[in-house]
């Protein structure tokens, strides 16, 4: 009792304040926490019992496992060695040093380690140049950059002359200078202007400007074959390719199959139907199979390019279905609200539907391009060495054969990193464009 | 419109296909290298090292053949094939031989139309058990619980040898011969059966490969040999006696030791002289030079060095000889004469 009542003379009354007591121990911290959470009735703490045991579990096979690892050896052999002079032979190790040995294959697969800075710079221009289309705060001007980064990542990687990319570029330009002077004309005019064109220039007037401008002023580094390419980097260079070329064809199609015109409605339904129908794996083989038998013998249309083809193609279908959902989300109001501001059809999906249509698809489409990015991994079914197909083939050595989840491990941590990395960028742009019309 | 542009390359394709089917090596040698179908990694068969160069008992087939043809055992270019793969690969022209321990049988000879160009390893397949289950003969497996690869000749093998001997057992399929080894150590399966030399591999790679036995029994004939298209005969030829020179070389005692001494001057044994190319001419009847066989030799040995160097006794994987022996020793490697 405090000497603040001490004077109380009514018996039955308190008169002051008691001091502030603290909450029952129940009520507080880490305690209230894991009753509320963890325990809150017989059920919840019987799960939460066998929950932790489970964990614990887990981490007690998995931990020492890991935290044993042996990362130097030369074989597995000798790996089963050290762990037997150092820990026993019934302790549990990972022998790590298959990866210490081998991540430069995991990575980079058959490519000249001479070059390896190639695709590193590679990585590094991608990420540069996705950067001011990812992220709104950077000043527009850098998207000149992003236009140019296809053209020097290709150059990097493949090598080669460098007149061949800008060639290949300047076809672009030649397409957008087609597109003004024939936009005064005719607008269907300058749309088949835009196509045919570049397709002409590509088809007959590069190769021998290619070559003309090679042997008057030879410039260029080393050139490297895809049939090179390999490992993780085989993975980046198929998915982004894919990714990025599947999005506008993707929007596109979704167009087209929302479209009025008998024609291009019904080819877009067709192509999506006939695409989305049949499973990858297939269009892969004949990508690699039946094409071959085809193509004139003697034809080199690399394998990489493709699968790189039919892989985009595969997306395509299913991003153009993610944007029809969200084209068919957008409230009728806003499309008569283009056409009553006299919007053409182009002037308003670009500048009222589509952008409201996309916000929507965002989760969509992410979704489908961390698949796309997983089912890269199908390649290792024709013959093509990416991040598991080059299991098998470390495997085949007699150094590392019986290795199984340190690799798996390994190649496993690599694709999370991108695929979290995606998904986290979804979340940040959807907060970011997030509007209160929900 | 698309369907008629479809429709026109395929005849195109057809056309052409029909003209440029001859002349292997021609495109060969305007190519500067030998194009050259490979597993994607088979122990001791086919596999990259760490620096991405091949390796392994197919791969020195490949790279003998490249010998024969350049003087230079590094103008190969190795085409990973999968299983499903490799018949399209050869017959579309892509690769030009095909080394990835493929079985030797009739309809791939005849219905897929291609040429065995002999047989670099006869492989039979056989099982293996733990050793304490006290096992010694695979007559002894009633009702045992066998992995296997499904979809494989293996497969019907197993189903007809055991039908034959009137036993019963049950199947644990599997995929790949990575989950194989995983499957049998767990103690999925009693018995697990694949080619020998899959199985003296697997086996090298455990933790204690004394614990577990090959059972003598072998149900079945696998010459693996390397293949081509048919209707090219030169090549066919070429590289046929490329394998040939390689077998030969080992019965006529030479070796990439003693090559060279062999090869500067005439030897009393006119047979190596024809082979090397210090008598006769027999290197232009294959439309190649004087030294073709002795680069190929040169290249990676003769076929018992190549065999001792990959999977031989003193590899991981200790293959015995056995059926692979020269037939002098009891072998079938049996090389036509060089005349």
């Amino acid at each position: 009792m405090s000497d603040t009542d001490a004077h109380v003379t009514n018996a039955y009354f308190r008169e002051t304040m008691i001091a502030q007591q603290p909450p029952p121990a129940t009520e507080t911290g880490a305690i209230k926490w894991l009753r509320e959470n963890l325990f809150p009735t017989w059920l919840n703490a019987i799960g939460t019992v066998i929950a932790l045991y489970v964990i614990y579990f887990i981490i007690s096979h998995a931990a020492p496992w890991f935290l044993n690892g042996i990362w130097n050896a030369s074989s597995l052999t000798e790996c089963r060695e050290i762990r037997n002079a150092t820990l026993g032979p019934d302790a549990s190790a990972a022998c790590f040093a298959v990866i210490s040995d081998r991540w430069k294959q995991l990575l980079f697969g058959f490519y000249p380690s001479e070059a390896y800075w190639r695709p590193v710079v590679a990585l590094v221009i991608l990420l540069a140049g996705l950067a001011p289309v990812l992220f709104g705060s950077i000043p527009r001007r850098f998207m000149a950059f992003s236009l140019a980064s296809p053209f020097i990542i290709f150059f990097l990687l493949w090598g080669g002359s460098i007149w061949l990319p800008i060639a290949i570029a300047a076809g672009f330009v030649i397409g957008f200078y087609v597109a003004k002077a024939l936009a005064s004309v005719n607008q269907i005019v300058a749309l088949l202007g835009v196509v045919i064109v570049p397709i002409l220039y590509w088809f007959f007037v590069m190769m021998p400007l290619v070559n003309m401008l090679q042997g008057f002023l030879p410039i260029g580094i080393m050139a490297i074959e895809s049939k090179q390419f390999g490992g993780f980097m085989l993975s980046i260079v198929i998915g982004v390719a894919a990714i990025v070329l599947s999005l506008p064809l993707g929007i596109m199609l979704a167009l087209g199959r929302a479209s009025d015109l008998f024609i291009v409605n019904k080819l877009s339904v067709g192509f999506i139907e006939i695409i989305r129908g049949v499973p990858l794996i297939v269009w892969l083989f004949t990508a690699s199979l039946l094409l071959n038998y085809f193509l004139p013998p003697g034809t080199n249309f690399d394998l990489t390019l493709r699968v790189i083809i039919m892989v985009t193609l595969f997306s395509a279908a299913y991003i153009a279905e993610v944007v029809r959902g969200g084209l068919a989300a957008v409230p009728k109001g806003q499309y008569e609200g283009a056409d009553s501001l006299g919007l053409d059809y182009w002037q308003s999906m670009r500048l009222i539907v589509l952008p409201q249509a996309l916000k929507i698809s965002i989760p969509g489409i992410v979704n489908t391009f961390i698949g796309l990015f997983k089912d890269t991994t199908l390649v290792v079914f024709i013959g093509l060495l990416d991040p598991l197909g080059l299991t098998n083939s470390i495997r085949a050595s007699t150094d590392w054969n019986g290795i199984y989840w340190e690799l798996y491990v390994f190649i496993g941590l690599l694709f999370f990193v991108a695929c979290y990395a995606m998904g986290r960028y979804s979340m940040y742009l959807e907060r970011k464009l997030q509007r209160e019309n929900r | 419109m698309k369907k008629t542009i479809f429709l026109g390359t395929l005849t195109v394709a057809g056309l052409c296909a029909a003209a440029a089917s001859a002349a292997t090596l021609d495109d060969v040698k305007a190519r500067g290298n030998l194009n050259c179908g490979v597993t994607t990694g088979l122990t001791g068969f086919a596999a990259p090292d760490a620096n991405g160069v091949w390796e392994g008992f197919d791969v020195d087939v490949c790279r003998a053949v490249a010998a024969a043809i350049f003087g230079d055992e590094n103008a190969v270019e190795f085409v990973p094939t999968t299983g499903e793969t490799r018949f399209t690969a050869l017959s579309s022209g892509e690769i030009d031989l095909l080394a990835r321990n493929t079985t030797w049988t009739m309809s791939r000879d005849t219905d897929l139309k291609f040429d065995f160009i002999g047989v670099n390893y006869y492989d039979g397949q056989g099982f293996m058990v733990p050793r304490e289950l006290g096992v010694t003969s695979a007559k002894e497996l009633d009702g045992a619980t066998v992995c296997i690869q499904t979809g494989t000749t293996t497969e019907l093998n197993l189903a007809d040898y055991f039908r034959a001997n009137n036993i019963s057992y049950e199947p644990v399929p599997i995929q790949t011969n990575a989950e194989a080894q995983q499957q049998y150590l767990a103690g999925a399966c009693d018995v697990y059966t694949t080619d020998a030399s899959g199985l003296a591999a697997t086996r090298a790679t455990f933790e204690a490969p004394a614990d577990h036995v090959l059972l003598p029994e072998i149900i079945s004939k696998e010459p693996l040999g390397p293949l081509v298209r048919h209707g090219d005969n030169e090549w066919g030829d070429l590289t046929m006696w490329v394998l040939n020179a390689l077998i030969a070389a080992e019965e006529l005692g030479i070796t990439s030791a003693n090559i060279a001494d062999m090869s500067a001057a005439p030897t009393n044994n006119p047979e190596v002289n024809r082979i090397l190319g210090t008598e006769g001419e027999l290197g232009a009847m294959i439309g190649l030079e004087a030294d073709w066989a002795k680069n190929a030799i040169m290249a990676g040995g003769n076929y018992g060095e190549i065999f001792e160097r990959n999977i031989g006794e003193n590899t991981p994987i200790g293959l015995a000889r056995g059926l692979n022996a020269q037939w002098t020793d009891g072998g079938l490697l049996y090389a036509p004469p060089f005349r």
